[in-house]
């Protein structure tokens, strides 16, 4: 027999000192977050100046309105602020289940839900001082919303109902009782075409942040986003959802509670649904009616998947699209542009955004030696 | 001879690979290794996990073509493009794992496998055919039989059946009895070396059970990392020899001697039920105790129900009856029990069953004891120096090979992302064990030290219950033994006494 010299065994039990892969290496899997996401929007705007050239249109005027309407003057960026605030909350509510592996597309549902929790608690409180009113709406509106989504968790934990599709079905089930409501019981006699609840007073409304017109429902939303991301990332809470929505059977076999993590992380991210319709009541509308139901829960489904489901990410991706959806008053105004093309434009990013997802991982410059 | 061209009818031929050399990006897979296979001979592969034979194999069968180095098939150069080459000069593979139709029959598998399938299949007159092929034949199968009724044995029989009806005269056989019984092995082993020596066959077989190798084969070849570390006789080498030149110069963890006696029961099922996830019964009311200081090992073949008994144990998988009971008290898999009691899990598969890929391998060594000082402040708060502090340690400790305590671990080879599992289940007071498969498709350094780490609980009074596809495993490691078939147990005895020919035939269900 003949044998080979015996090659050096490798260094064990150490950390290896392996050569330094380089600036783009290390960062890659950061570098990927940004510069993905980054070109599936770039993709979406430039097929989106196709379809604006289609009707005639230069797409550059286009472009142009569109930084002018969201960012060009502070007018346009009070209302970008305006309209990214519930974006904040609503994004949550697909977020935070995202981190368990669920996909929730429910939040238009606890945000009606939540609306109404909140109104009712306000119309309920009449005459109490306004901050206790608008500390007990802030409670209704996210244990109503927080419930709604949970009995999608429930339904999934429980009885194998796929959360996806229950937390849809569930949205129509929301529009239902609150159309039910405020055409029933709950109606203003004085609401004739636009059948809707009572006022919940004008001193129960929370108002704008001093020195401009956007409303406290942006600070609520800063808010929650950065405790959904300490919650996350910095407390056993979180790792222990990490844990579990990583891999099922790792959580199992070191006994985590599966049930217990679902219904709560379901029960904080209806919350936030719910408190955007809160807010939306409390800062915008004053009453609950069908003007409710704008897109806003549907709208944060496409700025989680954005943000990579990352909380903190959520607040810049929510000022973005906040300020496309601002920018669409101008376009009509100015290039003629039915309103629905804010719509159309936004459909074109989902449907980019989710094919990026397969660039992961798949950058050649990115990628490590080993 | 050209591709394309049949082979001449009958008689066996060789296969050399000559200064073979595969890289895949920088990995150098093979570097220059030779392998001759001498015609009419039964040649065996040996080589840890990683060492190339796979690679070296899917080289010669035209899977992957190598950067440097010449196939000769029969004594002239062939240029193997793809496996359809490989095919028409006579090689045929036979894989780990089933390739058959389960829901076909035994003869509509095999003529399926033919090039040649008609459109329409003249059926008498294909059984007619089938059947005086298998009158040459050594194995017997159960023509009209379906695939999903027959036992492992005659599953693997078929497989290489269909080689040998597809006219392929140099097979390769890769762990062809991983899947086997000892008997069922040495049975289809036994039949195939009688082809061989009658020269109608050249067999090159991949394996690295040592008991095979001296019993079957002429020659050896065996690489390590990549290399050719040695070839020859099996008649002029010793298993010692040949484990030596497949290892190097790594040295192995001495597995402390067995010491100690048997205490109290501390795990104990009664009557267990359990379902697969197809909701049949898999798990059929069995009943065990496991006490302190002792390794019960359950042997069966993959299948039997043994999963889903290690699931139940781990929390993954509700039983459907009976009652589970650890140290007197019920047992349900929560946090709380586990912690109580001193739980340990390596389940098979680790990476599958008990880590978070995309999580660093810090995380994962603290998912057991993230939410208590020091890694949790005030029972809530993660304390992240404390992760990394410990895992540095646990990592020089139990020798996982990590670039970085950060890096993710699913970025670990398999024996690594083992070794993190085994520093966190082990690192603390172990009193109850449960391993599942916890060696499969490790190296042998990775083996030496689980058996080791698996000894040393028991001998501080660990109660061990090792589920294991590997017989030789099991008698190595276990005090007791416990046969599983078909989610029962069918047989118990204590591991010195346990006569190999009775757990084999207990094994498959006799």
């Amino acid at each position: 027999m003949t044998t080979e010299a015996a090659d050096s065994t490798e260094a064990v039990g150490t950390i290896a000192p392996a050569a330094d892969p380089g600036f783009l290496q290390r960062h890659g899997a950061t570098i990927e977050y940004i510069l993905i996401p980054g070109a599936a929007l770039a993709g979406a705007l430039a097929v989106f100046g196709i379809f604006v050239a289609m009707f005639g249109k230069n797409p550059l005027d286009l472009y142009f309105y569109m930084y002018y309407g969201a960012f060009g003057t502070w007018f346009s960026w009070q209302n970008t602020l305006t309209r990214a605030a519930p974006l904040v909350l609503t994004a949550l509510c697909t977020a935070l289940p995202a981190q368990l592996g669920m996909v929730i597309i429910g939040g238009e549902g606890a945000l009606l839900i939540g609306a109404l929790s909140a109104t009712s608690a306000a119309l309920a409180l009449q005459g109490l001082p306004p901050l206790v009113v608008q500390i007990a709406m802030v409670i209704a509106g996210v244990t109503g919303g927080g419930l709604w989504i949970m009995l999608s968790g429930a339904l999934r934990q429980y009885r194998g109902v796929n959360e996806t599709i229950s937390s849809l079905l569930l949205v129509y089930i929301a529009l239902a009782i609150l159309n039910h409501l405020v055409e029933g019981m709950m109606r203003d006699p004085a609401s004739l075409n636009k059948p809707s609840t009572r006022e919940i007073g004008a001193a129960n409304m929370i108002g704008s942040i001093p020195g401009t017109d956007v409303h406290w429902g942006l600070v609520f939303g800063l808010v929650a986003a950065i405790a959904a991301y300490i919650l996350i990332y910095h407390t056993v809470f979180g790792f222990a959802a990490r844990v579990a929505g990583g891999n099922i059977r790792a959580a199992k076999i070191v006994g985590l509670g599966v049930s217990k993590l679902i219904l709560t992380i379901c029960f904080l991210a209806g919350g936030a649904a719910g408190l955007a319709g809160m807010v939306e009541v409390a800062a915008v509308q004053g009453r609950t009616n069908a003007n409710l139901a704008a897109g806003y829960g549907f709208t944060g489904i496409l700025v989680a998947f954005l943000a990579r489901q990352n909380p903190l990410a959520i607040i810049p991706v929510a000022i973005l699209l906040g300020g496309i959806s601002a920018s669409g008053g101008l376009l009509q105004r100015r290039l003629g542009l039915p309103d629905a093309s804010v719509l159309v434009l936004q459909g074109i990013i989902f449907v980019f955004v989710l094919a990026s997802d397969a660039l992961y991982g798949r950058i050649g410059f990115l990628k490590g030696k080993s | 001879m050209i591709i394309g061209e049949t082979p001449p009818p009958s008689g066996a031929f060789g296969v050399d690979a000559i200064a073979m050399t595969m890289r895949f990006g920088d990995f150098l897979a093979l570097d220059n290794v030779e392998l001759k296979v001498r015609p009419g001979s039964f040649h065996a592969l040996l080589g840890e996990n990683g060492a190339g034979k796979s690679t070296l194999v899917k080289c010669i069968m035209g899977y992957y073509h190598a950067t440097e180095g010449d196939i000769i098939v029969g004594g002239r150069e062939q240029a193997i493009a793809n496996p359809k080459d490989a095919h028409a000069l006579g090689l045929g593979m036979v894989y780990q794992h089933f390739t058959l139709v389960p829901a076909m029959t035994v003869a509509e598998n095999l003529v399926l496998a033919r090039d040649d399938v008609p459109a329409v299949v003249n059926w008498p007159k294909e059984m007619k055919e089938l059947e005086s092929f298998l009158a040459r034949m050594p194995f017997k199968v159960p023509l009209s039989a379906k695939v999903s009724d027959i036992s492992a044995g005659e599953r693997q029989k078929c497989e290489i059946l269909k080689q040998l009806y597809l006219k392929r005269r140099f097979l390769i056989l890769d762990e062809p009895t991983s899947v086997l019984t000892p008997a069922e092995a040495d049975e289809v082993l036994g039949m195939l070396r009688d082809m061989v020596v009658k020269g109608e066959l050249t067999i090159l077989m991949i394996t690295h059970k040592f008991r095979e190798v001296m019993a079957f084969a002429d020659d050896v070849t065996i690489l390590r990392r990549g290399k050719l570390a040695g070839a020859g006789k099996v008649s002029e080498l010793t298993p010692d020899a040949m484990a030596r030149t497949m290892i190097g110069a790594e040295e192995l963890t001495v597995q402390p001697p067995r010491t100690g006696e048997a205490g109290k029961a501390r795990l104990e099922l009664e009557k267990v039920r359990a379902l697969d996830d197809a909701g049949a019964v898999a798990v059929h009311n069995v009943s065990l105790t496991v006490r302190a200081g002792e390794i019960v090992g359950i042997a069966g073949v993959s299948g039997n129900g043994q999963r889903q008994l290690v699931e139940v144990l781990a929390g993954q998988r509700d039983a459907e009856g009976g009652e589970i009971r650890v140290a007197g008290d019920p047992y349900h898999a929560s946090r709380e029990e586990m912690r109580r009691h001193k739980m340990s899990l390596l389940p098979e598969e680790p990476l599958k069953n008990a880590c978070v890929g995309g999580m660093s391998v810090a995380d994962n060594i603290a998912f057991r004891e993230f939410d208590r000082a020091p890694f949790a402040s005030g029972g809530w708060w993660l304390n992240r120096g404390a992760f990394r502090d410990d895992a540095r340690k646990k990592i020089g400790q139990y020798k996982i090979k990590t670039r970085t305590p950060d890096t993710p671990i699913s970025a670990l080879s398999g024996g690594n992302v083992q070794r993190a599992v085994l520093a966190r289940e082990l690192a603390g007071d172990v009193e109850v064990l449960i391993a599942a498969n916890p060696c499969f498709g490790l190296d042998f350094a990775a083996v030496a030290q689980i058996h080791a780490e698996i000894m040393a609980a028991r001998n501080r009074g660990a109660a061990v219950l090792l589920v294991s596809e590997d017989l030789d495993e099991l008698l190595e490691l276990s005090d007791r033994l416990v046969v599983m078939f078909h989610g029962e147990f069918v047989y118990e005895a204590r591991t010195s006494e346990a006569d190999l020919t009775v757990v084999g035939r207990h094994m498959a269900g006799h």
